[in-house]
Order: structure tokens, then sequence, then C-alpha cells
């Protein structure tokens, strides 16, 4: 499994300007298949780290509004966000590439996992392993969730829309659907009028 | 063995399309139709399947493509897989072309800048459910805490990080 690439150069954490050069068909069908070989308990931080921090496709920025567009859509978010950013540099052809080489790895993983599973779940160690693992990809969770809320640091509004929105899913645990057809306009008017 | 296929093909099909917010959102309905409506699975079956998605790499879904394998064998794991991801998928190209066509438009520079709270508050809310799911001890809110703040302030590469989780966690320290 690779570990970092050549291309993971050692620049600092301040905004990136994407890169001039469009990704081809390859460069998407091996990017998001190292993604979905590498991308446990969830896609997102290693999606925002490859796409933004080491290749360079999108600006942070433009990560986060393709990642809202993707979010407001049916499907998995790192799903949508593959066949939108496949679509946005080449097309049909771009999309496929990126959702096969997203899911191909995976896909045959898990399979594997559950196969090895079903013959190893009575060792605790094994269990425990599971466990360990969970709690780091929560942690990477955290840290994604973290990153892209500094930027509303000094956006009053924003920030308050944004926890009404995490109260509302994760402590009122509210359906998903209505929360958001009530949400997104009273932030798009909100952010409209006011700037916030 | 058809007739399973095509109740596959129907069932992922719909909940492609009504997964608004990602797969979190639909597994309580996925979960009844595979363990009460055709029971093709037993809850604890269900929950076994759904941790070792977890556990594995790739986009949090991939517990479709286990319960297909699960119920109908290869075939079962290929209608799950095309069925789960294929139609939202085309609803988000079509949708893109739509976003780009109006791309100086100034309502769709609006509908960007608005919605990027809500993404933020629906990530945050992922990342607290997550939490609250993994972290059943100390220790593992622990690893969770260090891994959220290592992974913030520095660029270590993630894959590090999750590999640690796995050591302490074989270690049994604390579980």
């Amino acid at each position: 499994m690779a570990l970092g690439d050549s291309e993971h150069a050692g620049t600092g954490t301040a905004e990136l300007p994407p890169t001039t050069s469009a990704p081809t068909v390859g460069d998407l069908f091996r990017g998001f298949l190292l993604l979905g070989l590498t991308g446990f308990g969830g896609v997102l931080p290693l999606a925002h780290h490859m796409i933004v921090e080491r290749r360079r496709w999108l600006s942070g920025q433009e990560f986060t509004e393709l990642l809202g567009l993707c979010q407001f859509l049916p499907g998995g978010n790192i799903i949508n966000l593959a066949v939108a950013i496949g679509m946005n540099f080449r097309g049909i052809a771009g999309a496929l590439a990126a959702l096969i080489g997203l899911i191909a790895a995976p896909t045959a993983i898990v399979i594997t996992f559950g196969v090895i599973y079903a013959r190893f779940q009575s060792d605790p160690h094994v269990v425990h392993m599971f466990a360990g693992l969970a709690a780091a990809a929560a942690g990477l969770l955290v840290s994604v969730a973290i990153k892209i809320a500094l930027p509303l640091r000094r956006r009053p509004i924003a920030i308050g829309i944004a926890v009404i929105c995490l109260a509302a899913i994760a402590v009122l645990q509210w359906p998903l659907v209505p929360t958001m057809l009530v949400l997104a306009p009273v932030s798009i008017v909100l952010t409209r009028r006011i700037g916030a | 063995m058809n007739a399973t296929l095509t109740a596959l093909a129907v069932i992922f099909t719909q909940l492609s399309l009504v997964a608004f917010g990602g797969g979190n959102t639909v597994l309580p309905e996925m979960h009844r139709q595979v363990t009460d409506v055709h029971q093709w699975l037993t809850d604890a079956d269900f929950a076994a399947l759904f941790a070792l998605a977890q556990a594995a790499p790739g986009p949090n879904m991939m517990v479709v493509p286990l319960i297909g394998w699960h119920v109908a064998g290869a075939a079962g794991m290929l209608v799950s897989t095309v069925a789960i991801f294929g139609p939202s998928s085309v609803l988000t190209a079509v949708a893109l072309r739509l976003w780009r066509r109006f791309k100086d438009n100034e309502w769709r520079r609006a509908v960007q800048a608005g919605l990027v709270p809500v993404s933020v508050g629906l990530v945050t809310a992922s990342a607290v459910l997550i939490v609250q799911a993994a972290d059943h001890t100390w220790i593992l809110l622990a690893i969770s805490a260090g891994v959220a703040l290592v992974a913030t302030t520095t660029r270590l590469h993630p894959l590090w990080l999750l590999a640690a989780g796995a050591v302490i966690g074989w270690s049994g320290f604390g579980q």
C-alpha cells in the first residue's frame, strides 16, 4: 500500500494555489484509486489531503464549494465528489474513471475482510484492533470538521447556521431532507443579504 | 436467484436516490429492508457487516457491496454496487452541468456561498455521530482526540495515524 508518493512536497499549511494543468483521465483514475485504497474510516479526510494539499486539483475554497453541492445531492458525498471532479476536468470519461477508481479497491478489500473476519471474529486482538482503527478514523473526521470550519471564524452568522445545522442533525437527530430544505434557503438568503 | 437480484437492484436504486447527506442517512431504511422486509440477514449479521465496512478503506457506503455479496454472491455484489452508486452519480453529473452553465451567474454564487455554512454543519455533525459510535472507552476517546490534534496541526499522512490507532487497539490497553 503506497504511503505518500513523490509528489508529497513539504509545503506549509497556508492556502495553496491549484495546479495550472488539469488532471488527465489516467490521473483521475490513479488519484481516486489511491484514495480508495488508503481511505480507512471514510475518504473525506484523505480526499481533502490529496485534492487540495498534495495534488492541488482544487483550492481549499473550490473544494468546500464543490463538496457543498455534492452534500446537497443524494448519494455518498465522496462518490459524488469523485463524479463531480472527474466530470469537471474530463467529462463523462473522467467521471467514470474517478468513480471506478474510487470504489474498485474498497469493494475487493471489504469482501476480503468479510471472509477474514468470519474466520477470526472470536480473536479479541482482532476485535480490539478494529476498535482502535475506528477510533483513529473518527479523530481524522473531527480534524476535517475543524479544518473546514476555521475559515468561518470571523463570520458570526455563518457560524450560527453551521451550529444550528449541527444541533439539528447530531443532537436533535432531525431527518436530513426537511432540515436541509429549511436551512439551505435561509443560509443562502442571509449570506447574500448580509454578506455573512 | 433472479428475483433476489431484482429485489437488491430495486432496494439500492431507491436508497441511492434518497440518500441526501450520504450513506449514514439511509442506514435505518437499509436495515429495515434487508433484515425485516426480505429477512436476508439477522440483526447481528447487519451490525457485523456494518462494522467491517467501517474498518475497511473507502467511502462509507461500502457496506452495500458486502450485503450484496452476503445475500447473492458475486452477482449480488455487482448488482448492489451498480444500484447504489449509479443513479446518484448520474444525477450528480447532470446537476454539475447545470451548475457550470450558470458559472458567472449572480444567484449561483449566492447559492454556492450560502451552502458552505450548511456543509460545515453537516460534516461537524457526522464527526460527532462517528465519535459517539466509535468511542466506547476512555482509550478509544483518547485515540480520537490525539489523532484529531495531530491531523489538524501537522501534515502527517493520515494512514500513519490510522496505523497507530490500530496498534494501540491491538494491544488491548484500556479496553
